[in-house]
């Protein structure tokens, strides 16, 4: 066994050891009654989990359409930033009207929409995917406003020098390069499309993750919360994982940072 | 006299400065090249002297402040089509492999993309990359990029060849080779060339004209000198002939005052 890899197992280790002594102290202190009241026993969470994955399984449901909000939201707020930010970076004068809007409506806590949402969406998904969408197209719109102003000058020279018009500018090399931008917002924006679908859920709805805990903070049943806030860390990590995996087959492009020439 | 692949005639460039300071800064001033179809001509000057400047207004990426541009006797609006630009800086798309960089200017003009692969894939054999059409830019060398970059530039088949400096990155060895290859090409299809270099070796070693531009500001020819030696040519071993190092002697002699301007302007800048 190599050095780095005895390192890294000590690593992993020291790092599961931390958590068996947080969950050891959580479970003893909660002994105490008052204790337990306000942060839950580990013990009882695990039970909620179990139950509701296992012996009830009605997290589903649930789960399920929180992941369809946040899946919802996700692609309708990157395909909406997309084209927005290359509408706005490929027009100086839209982006000049515009600026001062976009920099309040990206500066207002868009969390406060979700009153609005509801009254026009209703209670179901819609509402929620609309809070969601609120915080992903900015960060994809500037990523991709930013990546369409930063293409090298040499790159879109080269471009027209081979003969490209308008049109496959902004195939071949805007949209390539703000792509690549996008890409680089994925975690950022997944995440935040998560954190729309649940609060919006948390703020008035009938289904969700979030509406479990809103339900369980109403009868003070803070175990059940916890679980929720559980469940809802580990897809999330899920999420993240699963983003990696489609960042690395789409960006092959990329150079690696570190990585050396091939030749 | 037959009709010019490309002349420049009295070409002025005035750029605004950014620096709110009011003032403009004139890059290129009445300056006049013509070359003629077949023609190797090669521009040396002093480093920050506007080459690139010109050269771009040939390519119809700039337009002049005033002059004209004729692209074989028609006057040239927006980008020249029948030029290619060989660029100094990285110019192939990082998102693209080798070979669907070398057929983009196909693809822009609507080949086949089979017929624009396998023409693609003998360009790449042509510069000797034969086996590397799957890697993408970051994973070649610097070497390797200027040649999948000629290949892109000439598998247009331009009649004009614009080259900014385009070796000036490499290594002497690498540039000397592929000096050579970019002469067996032209030798072979006998295009105009349009070459900026800052070496005059290289100019003279590849060039049948050589002109000298003077220091910037108001950049403009001050010197033309026929290079009349023996074609084909090596770059390295021609470097050893007796006429090279007159040519080489002559044209110092007018380059080397502007050399010493434009370094005693960019210390006093």
């Amino acid at each position: 066994m190599s050095n780095s890899q005895k390192n890294n197992l000590t690593l992993r280790f020291w790092q599961v050891l931390l958590l068996v002594v947080v969950l050891v102290a959580w479970h003893l202190a909660s002994a105490d009654n008052n204790f337990a009241f306000f942060f839950g026993q580990p013990v009882e969470v695990a039970k909620v989990i179990w139950a509701w994955f296992v012996t009830n399984a009605d997290i589903y449901r649930h789960l399920g359409i929180t992941l369809a909000e946040t899946v919802l939201a996700f692609v309708i707020g990157t395909v909406a930033g997309l084209a927005f930010g290359l509408w706005l970076g490929l027009s100086r004068g839209a982006s000049a009207l515009l600026d001062p809007y976009i920099t309040a409506a990206n500066s207002m806590p868009r969390v406060i929409l979700a009153p609005i949402f509801g009254m026009w969406f209703g209670l179901g998904i819609w509402s929620k995917v609309a809070l969601a969408v609120t915080l992903v197209f900015f960060i994809v719109f500037f990523n991709v406003y930013q990546g369409v102003r930063e293409v090298p000058s040499t790159l879109l020279d080269n471009a027209r020098m081979l003969g490209a018009n308008r049109k496959q500018l902004l195939r071949h090399v805007y949209i390539p390069s703000a792509t690549s931008w996008v890409f680089s917002s994925l975690h950022t924006s997944v995440g935040l499309a998560f954190v729309g679908a649940v609060v919006g859920e948390y703020l008035g709805s009938a289904s969700g993750v979030g509406y479990l805990i809103l339900q369980a903070e109403g009868t003070l049943d803070v175990n059940t919360v916890f679980a929720g806030i559980v469940v809802l860390t580990v897809f999330a990590l899920l999420l993240d994982g699963l983003v990696s995996v489609v960042e690395d087959r789409l960006l092959s492009w990329k150079p690696k940072a570190g990585e050396t020439e091939k030749l | 006299m037959p009709e010019a692949a490309l002349s420049l005639e009295n070409i002025t460039c005035t750029f605004a400065s950014n620096d709110g300071s009011g003032k403009s800064y004139t890059a290129v001033k009445e300056a006049s090249i013509s070359i003629a179809p077949g023609e190797f001509v090669s521009v040396v000057g002093p480093t920050g002297c506007g080459k690139s400047t010109l050269l771009n207004v040939g390519a119809g990426l700039l337009a002049p402040s005033s002059g004209k541009v004729r692209v074989f006797g028609q006057e040239l609006k927006g980008v020249n089509a029948r030029a290619g630009y060989m660029f100094q800086g990285e110019a192939l798309m990082p998102w693209r492999d080798a070979l669907s960089n070398v057929v983009a200017g196909l693809e822009f003009a609507g080949t086949p993309s089979a017929q624009a692969n396998e023409q693609g894939r003998e360009w790449m054999r042509r510069v000797g990359l034969g086996g590397f059409e799957n890697r993408y830019p970051h994973q070649m060398s610097g070497g390797m990029r200027k040649r999948a970059m000629l290949a892109q530039t000439l598998i247009r088949d331009p009649d004009i060849i614009l080259m900014d400096e385009p070796f000036s990155a490499l290594d002497i060895q690498t540039r000397q080779l592929m000096e050579n290859e970019v002469l067996d090409l032209w030798m072979a299809k006998r295009k105009a060339v349009l070459f900026i270099t800052h070496d005059l070796d290289e100019a003279i070693a590849m060039s049948d004209r050589v002109v000298v531009l003077s220091a910037g500001p108001a950049t403009h020819p001050i010197g033309e000198f026929t290079i009349d030696l023996p074609r084909p040519r090596d770059v390295a071993e021609v470097r050893n002939n007796s006429r090279f190092v007159e040519l080489h002697q002559a044209i110092w002699g007018v380059l080397r005052e502007e050399v010493l301007k434009g370094y005693a302007q960019q210390k006093r800048a």
